[in-house]
């Protein structure tokens, strides 16, 4: 099975070397691209410049979602079919995923002071948003509290099976309860309601972010091996001098 | 380019963006030094077995 | 006498920061605190205000508690105590040692993320920095209180919810005047340097009374 094939590490690094310069100069050229004609379009007829951050805040929400998912069946991968590169891309998904998360948390509270008038509200896309970022913060600390990385890697991946009940909580929370936030406009049944001015350049944008993660993704899964081929280096190292 | 009034915040929301970004990109290359180097060195002192 | 005071201090940051070490944990409890509260009182902002310096100061004291229990526990557990006792330098200082470097690791960011979480809770910006300002001055008193607790609970399996128990009562006043100091930047009845010197002097009350309590009990508790 080709997803075995790339349990090999050589064969991992291999391709890791093509792809992820590749998608590094996809990101740059999307995001670039997407930014351009981005603040090329018209202003919100009611939030003015503001509109701009939308930019960079819808694609991070998306990615936090998006990066759950990938860490949520990486789980699946350790647990279930015990593939032997599926923690490793868990762990990395968990980090990238936090920094996005954090990213979506930031720009939205900027977004939401001139807005809204407040930094932050506790309404319920916010809120699991916030508990989103917990979940993650929460699968990181377990990472690193356990030093054997196998061990490590499959109770992360039971907490992060468990928190995935929050992944359709955020998407829908705007629809179940009153929301101060946005409904949504972009991922819904009947199409999108955002005009194609903004439209575009949006979706632009989140092909250069989804690059972005990708390239960082499989640098991180990459470094992680190399860190993993360190440590048991290292154990031999020690085992074979203490035999002497 | 005119942001409008509440251009601060625009700007920092790119900016922190920016930042978040840059140090994810330096995190992944310099821990990528940081591990083939360590690497390299056991690789060099370790004699090679089968 | 330094020298064994800064190499204690920088041995513990160091394994405090290492793999299952436990830095930064309490800065996750603090932020999942000040989030499940809301959940309880309801979105309520302006309550949320008016609460946010108590909410905080809650958070900080709790999260302050985590890990309180292994300050002397990993070292009896791989016999590093038993060295400690027979450094060149009194028991005492290397209490003050050992709470210093863990206030550093565990109570440090607790003080430094505080504002941003009290914005989140909508708390009057004038009140963050008095909040900080307290948590400054009463966060090293708890983590040498709890030095106390440590050393009383070094070689009990749950020590870790005793000397929270423990350690709670104690730090009742510097709940209240830590509390009572921020209110009153934002109140502006009293004075802030009023309920502020009383909280500095229990702080250093606690900071005296923590390491002799500590060694005392080491000595007592290990016969």
């Amino acid at each position: 099975m080709p997803l075995a094939d790339l349990a090999n590490p050589h064969r991992f690094q291999k391709l890791a070397r093509v792809l992820i310069p590749a998608f590094a100069v996809l990101a740059a050229i999307l995001i670039a691209a997407g930014l351009v004609l981005g603040f090329r379009a018209p202003a919100d007829y009611q939030q003015g410049e503001m509109v701009r951050v939308m930019y960079i805040h819808v694609p991070s929400a998306w990615l936090s979602l998006g990066a759950y998912t990938v860490m949520a069946i990486a789980a699946l991968g350790t647990l279930v079919w015990r593939h032997p590169l599926a923690d490793v891309a868990g762990k990395a998904a968990a980090q990238i995923g936090a920094a996005f998360c954090f990213l979506c948390l930031v720009t939205g509270s900027l977004w939401g002071r001139p807005t809204w008038g407040a930094y932050w509200d506790w309404d319920p896309r916010l809120t699991s948003v916030l508990v989103l970022f917990l979940l993650y913060l929460g699968v990181l600390a377990l990472l690193r509290a356990i030093e054997d990385p196998n061990r490590a890697g499959r109770a992360a991946a039971i907490l992060a099976l468990v928190g995935f009940v929050n992944v359709p909580i955020v998407k829908f929370s705007v629809d179940w309860w009153a929301s101060i936030h946005q409904q949504a406009s972009v991922m819904r049944l009947d199409g999108p309601t955002i005009h194609s001015s903004m439209l575009t350049p949006l979706l632009i944008s989140a092909a250069g972010f989804l690059a972005l993660f990708l390239a960082l993704h499989l640098a991180a899964m990459r470094n992680e091996l190399l860190r993993r081929r360190v440590r048991t280096l290292r154990i031999l190292a020690a085992v074979s001098a203490e035999g002497r | 380019m005119d942001l409008g009034q509440h251009a601060a915040f625009i700007i920092a929301a790119y900016a922190i963006t920016l930042l978040v970004l840059v140090g994810l990109i330096l995190w992944v290359l310099v821990d990528y030094r940081a591990q083939r180097r360590m690497l390299d060195e056991l690789e060099s002192h370790s004699p090679r077995r089968h | 006498m330094t020298a064994t005071f800064l190499a204690v201090v920088a041995r513990d940051l160091k394994l405090a920061l290492r793999v299952g070490g436990g830095a930064g944990i309490g800065v996750i409890f603090f932020l999942a605190i000040v989030t499940i509260v809301p959940f309880a009182v309801g979105p309520d902002l302006p309550l949320l205000a008016r609460i946010g310096a108590a909410v905080l100061w809650i958070g900080a004291l709790l999260a302050s508690l985590l890990g309180l229990d292994r300050i002397f526990a990993g070292d009896h557990e791989d016999g590093s105590l038993d060295l400690l006792l027979l450094a060149p330098a009194p028991l005492e200082l290397i209490g003050v040692a050992k709470a210093t470097a863990h206030w550093i690791a565990t109570g440090l960011p607790l003080v430094i993320i505080a504002p941003l979480l009290g914005l989140m809770l909508g708390v009057d910006p004038k009140a963050l920095m008095a909040v900080s300002l307290t948590l400054l001055v009463g966060t090293p008193a708890v983590t040498f209180l709890g030095l106390i607790a440590a050393a009383l609970s070094v070689a009990l399996p749950r020590g870790g919810l005793l000397s929270a128990v423990l350690i709670l009562p104690l730090a009742i006043p510097l709940l209240i005047f830590g509390v009572a100091a921020t209110n009153a930047v934002v109140a502006g009845e009293i004075p802030f340097g009023t309920p502020f010197r009383l909280l500095c002097a229990i702080s250093l009350f606690f900071l005296v009374l923590g390491p002799a309590a500590a060694a005392a009990a080491l000595r007592h508790v290990r016969e």
